[in-house]
């Protein structure tokens, strides 16, 4: 067994509290050395503590990436019973920092919202007011977000029963209170208020857009979710860590694979085990084929929207070929569930290289019809191209990350600012452009295909044709079973594991891998138990989704629909 | 080697002559009407969720549900008879579902594609539809998580026998059940 801590974390939580200490914030903060340099606040000192990590020049903490609530009414040795856990970026330092606001026992969970500081936080705060309870004075708009209206509770506290179901009738539908005001008249031509979704072809099913349209722009709008929240974290919450994996692989859907890596990734650092070049290889090889599927996905779905269906069945070939060997491996097509914490759910089969060399053959013939068909077409052009503009520092403030955070010329990839696995051993490179409109998106998304069919051909290049996939830590990984069979101590670790799950050790960790959207991160906390005594994935989409109803504004409805398209929202992921 | 067949011709058509014996057949009016909405069924996919990835899978190219009569894809309930709900409903959605389905006109069916449509799946959960039962007749249940394009297609053809057999859809006996 082998320890994966990364060796440069004591001087980072250093050098950030000497930083503190220079500060006017001296002596209000405390700074913990965790996986990540951990900052505790109260919530008096959070919007300064906020507004100076964002501002500092040796700080700039501009990326807002995610907020969990955190309730630690089973949890020892925590000083409250709740906190409010950031997660922040530096893009140009490349950093990363937590702070937790450890909110007093009394007079109800509250803490000054920071949305001022970071506009990525406004929904964060909301989803945190309405799983939680968490209050948040200031917040322009402080509704629930993912329950619907007629909920009673915050299900994510830990007296909440998980099954615990209220009724929900049309009526009850909340809409925002501008939507029947009719009084904004004044300097608009002429005023409408449309109500796109839930179910709208435009929106795949889930997203409900208000629209107050003046004339043809969109004036003011507003996105409702939670159409699709399938409560993720309270499932989490009440299984083994093992059994969490098919409930990840259901996050983003569309790449299923790359969540499952993701989430084990996490608990593997939390074991400090590690997994053998060969299983890493294998997860790094149907990663990259699940970052194309979603690409295709993306890129045909959003054609589709703007009325062109052709490029759609030349996109979704491709996709039928890796699911093929999705299903080669581990029976599946969609929902792979082909990781296990320690390794693979089996090894691959026998014909696993001479597969991917085969859709390494096929794949670029689809790649290049659909640039033939799209890349130039005065059309798409028209439709994409200077429209759904987001400027880097719009981006930034936002919370974007992945493709569409590239698109507007940040360079930001976790493959190339972390690289895990073996992405700091492959040539490749990271598709930037600069515009930041939906054509700029398209290009980005098409590269990328480009370079993970290149990092796919290199890794085949050095995969072992034998060995373990999984590590040989068998309080982690069932022994084979050839061994169960004829060997006691298998036998004995055998029963543990299915009887008992796998023993994470007491303590928290935020692992982050890039994503077919952007960072995909996994903040979860152990208490020794058999499952996680929480787990917040950092939705990738979440952020792009709620910036959208600002983005869009003096568009045009059509150009709003293409722009959605382009931000890829992927329901499962966005309300988990 | 000359071809030497028996010999025996059939009788030629004539299009200028009507009648004849390959011109009619007889059926029953309902029998017949069966046959031409089961293998003209248009379906409104109401995806939610993964499910949804895996129905375009079965209308795509690859999988290609034109074979069976069922492709013709609607976005707007009036224009579709059958309901495919794919997905997780949960719900704050459920209200949504009930609505689209009372407007797709009669008669319609419902296909209950996956487990989590079926009965929530795995998602014993606080926000989630325990089954969509819960708010509309469902007709054939698919389960799988997602089901394979080839499950839900046994799934359409298993409805296009309940509506050529004759079976009528849940939801009419369901009325029928209240009024008496």
């Amino acid at each position: 067994m082998s320890t994966v801590e990364a060796p440069s974390l004591a001087p980072a939580a250093e050098k950030l509290r000497e930083r503190l200490e220079r500060s006017s914030l001296r002596g209000r903060t405390e700074v913990r050395d965790l996986d990540l340099p951990t900052i505790e606040v109260s919530p008096a000192d959070w919007l300064e503590l906020a507004r100076y990590l964002r501002d500092d020049p040796e700080c700039r903490f501009d990326l807002f990436l995610d907020l969990a609530g955190v309730d630690n009414a089973k949890r020892r040795g925590r000083p409250t019973r709740f906190e409010a856990v950031f997660h922040l970026l530096s893009v140009s330092a490349n950093e990363h920092v937590r702070v937790k606001v450890l909110l007093p026992d009394g007079a109800g969970p509250s803490l000054p919202t920071v949305h001022g500081v970071w506009p990525a936080a406004n929904w964060f705060e909301r989803e945190a007011f309405d799983l939680f309870g968490f209050d948040f004075p200031g917040h322009p708009n402080l509704r629930r977000l993912l329950c619907h209206d007629a909920f009673v509770g915050h299900p994510l506290r830990k007296d909440y029963a998980p099954g615990q179901r209220w009724f929900f009738a049309e009526e009850d539908l909340r809409m925002p209170d501008w939507a029947s005001n009719t009084d904004e008249r004044a300097g608009h031509f002429e005023t409408s208020t449309i109500s796109i979704g839930p179910s709208h072809p435009a929106t795949h099913g889930i997203i409900h857009l208000i629209a107050r349209l003046d004339g043809e722009k969109i004036a003011r709008a507003e996105t409702q979710i939670g159409y699709m929240h399938r409560c993720f974290e309270k499932m989490a919450e009440t299984h083994t860590w093992n059994q969490v994996i098919p409930f990840c692989d259901r996050l983003n859907y569309v790449s299923a694979m790359i969540n499952g890596v993701g989430y084990v990734r996490t608990v593997e650092r939390m074991l400090g085990i590690e997994v053998p070049d060969r299983g890493r290889l294998v997860r790094t090889i149907l990663s990259e084929f699940s970052r194309i599927m979603d690409h295709c996905v993306n890129i045909g779905t959003n054609l589709v929207d703007i009325g062109g269906l052709t490029n759609f069945w030349y996109l979704y070939q491709p996709r039928e070929g890796i699911y093929g060997l999705l299903e080669a491996c581990c029976g599946a097509r969609l929902t792979v569930s082909y990781v296990r914490v320690g390794g693979l759910a089996i090894d691959v089969p026998d014909d696993f290289v001479a597969r991917c060399r085969a859709l390494l053959e096929s794949i670029p013939a689809f790649l290049n019809d659909v640039d033939r068909l799209v890349t130039r077409n005065k059309i798409v052009r028209n439709r994409l191209a200077g429209t759904g503009i987001v400027t880097r520092e719009q981006a930034i403030a936002y919370g974007f990350t992945g493709p569409v955070l590239r698109s507007t010329g940040v360079p930001y990839d976790v493959r190339r600012a972390r690289p895990y696995d073996f992405y700091d051993r492959f040539d490749w490179d990271v598709a930037v452009a600069s515009e930041g409109d939906n054509y700029a998106r398209y290009l980005v998304r098409m590269e990328e295909m480009r370079q993970s069919l290149s990092i796919i051909r290199q890794a085949l290049d050095v995969f072992p044709p034998s060995g373990p996939v999984d590590s040989d830590d068998w309080h982690v990984v069932l022994p084979p079973k050839d061994a169960v069979y004829h060997d006691m101590e298998s036998l004995i670790y055998h029963f543990k594991l299915i009887m008992e799950g796998i023993r994470v050790p007491v303590g928290e960790r935020y692992e982050w891998i890039e994503g077919a959207n952007g960072e995909l991160g996994f903040y979860a906390i152990s208490e020794g138990g058999a499952g996680p005594y929480r787990l917040k994935p950092r939705p990738p989409c979440f952020p792009m989704m709620a910036a959208f109803e600002d983005i869009i504004v003096g568009s045009t409805i059509s150009d709003a629909v293409a722009t959605l398209g382009t931000l890829n929202i992927i329901a499962g992921e966005l309300e988990r | 080697m000359a071809l030497a067949g028996s010999g025996k011709a059939l009788p030629t058509h004539d299009p200028g002559k009507g009648g004849g014996g390959a011109d009619f057949f007889t059926t029953r009016l309902e029998t017949m009407v069966a046959w031409a909405r089961s293998s003209s069924l248009w379906p409104l996919p109401f995806a939610t969720a993964c499910c949804g990835i895996e129905f375009m899978s079965v209308v795509s190219s690859h999988y290609d549900l034109s074979r069976f009569g069922a492709e013709v894809v609607r976005f707007s309930p009036r224009q579709a008879d059958l309901l495919i709900v794919a997905g997780t409903v949960v719900d704050k959605l459920a209200p949504t579902l009930r609505k689209i389905y009372d407007q797709m006109p009669e008669p319609k069916w419902v296909i209950s594609m996956g487990v989590c449509a079926s009965s929530g799946g795995f998602y014993r959960a606080y926000h989630v539809t325990q089954g969509i039962d819960e708010i509309v007749p469902v007709d054939v249940y698919v389960p799988g998580c997602p089901p394979t394009p080839e499950e839900l297609m046994y799934g359409i053809l298993e409805l296009q026998r309940k509506i050529r057999s004759g079976e009528k859809s849940r939801d009419r006996r369901s009325a029928a059940a209240a009024v008496s």
